[in-house]
């Protein structure tokens, strides 16, 4: 990040001079504050004519430390802040930080705690896609689909709210299971949004799949081969959508997704147009997965039964003498993690997400890094700007669905 | 040196036969491969790894810092194969006298953000990386935010004068 320099001449100067002869190039900044940047990304173009020959991104403007924060919190609290990074997929990150610390302690989950795991993260991979979808095509000129998009999300904001009291920072999933019992009536309101859902995906895909201006402005675009995006380390829809079937769901399950059917979506193409369809498949396999998850759910407790890491119920800590200790000593003294380390990849809604944490035994963590997927991802986009139009630019940004929460923790 | 049971797998085995001096140590930390190795042997066996083990994705490079111990740093690489679904840990020991390890961006290309975020946050050097700058903080930032003698709180700034 280099919030001072805001002198483009030398930028200028940094970037290779042009040659004698040639035409002199211009350097545009976009961002921080560009409305399609999707947050506060901030791209250095040089441009020759309308053609991108160079671009840099400059991240940063949403560094929180949250890593170093991570290191100054118990085990349990570091959840709350695991829901800033990518604040569309709270519950995908909930997960994929307690999954380590879970192998760590070597504490089993109960099947219900799993099952409810997967249908919040399933919930929330629907969140994000919607909302990626409606300001995609709210950047491409097609403003209808961001109003239907965000009344999707509206109602998967009531139901997070239901779930956890609040509606987007949920800190619903926690280390040993679920912060809170499911309410009373969540499964009517679950199976009421996912009954509608696939219905109006097709709407949306009318919407837009043959629309002359969306297919003009998104085939072909942005394209970036398998091998390039491989190495360049992008995971996630882009992956699949550049035609390999490679989904951690599958190649590494976790929390019971091995139990679930559902199809990895591909497409061979590799452009804006098939990380479109990729994704709007994935809503509708996220809702299938969802109705299963619903139609299955066992029976049985929905917190595991470690004593020394999980508070017990009021009940217990009203009539037992023990509940009552462990009680106080995980309120006073905090949740100690046997020294070690672990890292568990999860797939969120943009592709891998995984913690690595290292614990030296105590009550915070010795270091949390948050493998996050937009930062990975976000390093595409040189390949996918350079030699293009600077129309394309807009495309190609929206098609790689960042979150700069995510990139810059 | 090495346990038997480590050995045995796959990976480590091809890297011994390969070069055995490249494995300086190894562990198993929850299921998950570790393998040690020295900064010097480090590109020769990423490339290895990458080229004949099949291992095409960087997932990410970090640090820890070990602070008050020596050698202060560990330079984490966590490896994937989609191919044969494994994942590996690679480690470098840095001390702090001399905090440099050679850069993988010419093995991964995406190895260079991660790098540049190291060396942001915790002052380790690659060296041969192209564009070695600060990625998070500012350029005029002082002092490596991760290490573990950089404050959480109170960093410079007093703000109870103002």
């Amino acid at each position: 990040m280099n919030p001072t320099d805001t002198a483009m001449d030398r930028r200028l100067e940094e970037l290779e001079p042009a040659s004698p002869g040639s035409p002199r190039r211009m350097v545009l900044n976009m961002g921080p504050q560009h409305p399609s940047t999707h947050g506060v990304l901030r791209v250095i173009l040089e441009l020759d004519g309308e053609i991108v020959t160079r671009a840099q991104p400059d991240i940063g403007y949403l560094h929180t430390g949250i890593e170093k924060q991570a290191e100054d919190l118990g085990w349990q609290q570091v959840v709350t802040i695991t829901d800033r990074m990518d604040y569309l997929a709270n519950l995908s990150n909930n997960l994929a930080y307690v999954l380590p610390v879970e192998k760590l302690l070597q504490i089993e989950i109960p099947p219900k705690a799993q099952w409810m795991r997967v249908l919040l993260a399933e919930l929330s991979r629907i969140n994000s896609h919607v909302v990626w979808l409606g300001t995609h095509a709210l950047d491409l000129g097609a403003m209808t689909v961001f109003f239907y998009c965000f009344r999707e999300r509206e109602e998967l904001l009531r139901i997070f709210e239901m779930f956890s009291g609040q509606r987007m920072m949920t800190s619903y999933i926690r280390i040993g299971g679920l912060a809170l019992e499911p309410p009373r009536g969540w499964d009517r309101a679950v199976r009421n949004f996912v009954r509608g859902l696939p219905e109006k995906v097709d709407e949306y895909e009318a919407l837009l799949k043959e629309n002359p201006i969306f297919l003009k402005r998104t085939k072909g675009v942005a394209h970036v081969s398998l091998d390039r995006l491989l190495d360049l380390g992008v995971t996630g829809p882009m992956i699949r959508a550049a035609g390999l079937a490679w989904d951690i769901r599958k190649a590494e399950p976790y929390s019971s997704y091995d139990k679930f059917d559902f199809r990895i979506p591909v497409e061979q193409e590799s452009d804006v147009y098939a990380r479109f369809l990729v994704r709007l498949e994935e809503i509708r396999q996220s809702a299938r997965i969802v109705e299963q998850a619903l139609d299955g759910m066992p029976e049985g407790p929905w917190k595991a039964d470690a004593p020394r890491v999980v508070l017990p119920d009021r009940e217990k800590m009203k009539t037992q003498m023990e509940a009552l200790i462990y009680h106080f000593k995980i309120v006073t003294e905090g949740v100690h993690v046997p020294p070690g380390e672990a890292y568990v990849p999860v797939e969120s809604p943009r592709g891998e997400i995984g913690f690595y944490v290292v614990s030296d035994g105590g009550t915070k963590p010795w270091r949390v890094f948050m493998r996050t997927p937009s930062f990975g991802n976000l390093q595409a986009l040189p390949a996918m700007f350079e030699g293009k139009l600077i129309a394309d630019t807009i495309a190609a940004l929206g098609s790689m669905d960042f979150v700069l929460g995510d990139v810059d923790r | 040196m090495l346990p038997a049971e480590i050995l045995s797998l796959p990976t480590p085995a091809s890297i011994a036969a390969w070069d055995p001096e490249a494995l300086a140590g190894a562990s198993l930390e929850c299921g998950g491969l570790v393998l040690w190795t020295t900064p010097e042997k480090l590109a020769a066996l990423c490339r290895f790894l990458k080229e004949q083990r099949s291992f095409v994705r960087l997932v990410a490079v970090t640090c820890i810092d070990r602070y008050p111990l020596e050698p202060r740093f560990e330079v984490v690489y966590m490896l994937h194969s989609i191919e044969r679904n494994e994942r590996l840990r690679i480690k470098v020991a840095v001390p702090s006298a001399n905090a440099v390890v050679p850069s993988v961006c010419s093995v991964w290309a995406g190895a260079n953000w991660y790098e540049r975020e190291v060396w942001d946050m915790f002052g380790v050097r690659f060296e041969g990386h192209p564009d070695l700058r600060r990625i998070l903080m500012p350029d005029y930032w002082q002092g490596h935010p991760l290490r573990k003698d950089f404050p959480v709180h109170g960093h410079k700034y007093s703000y109870k004068d103002e």
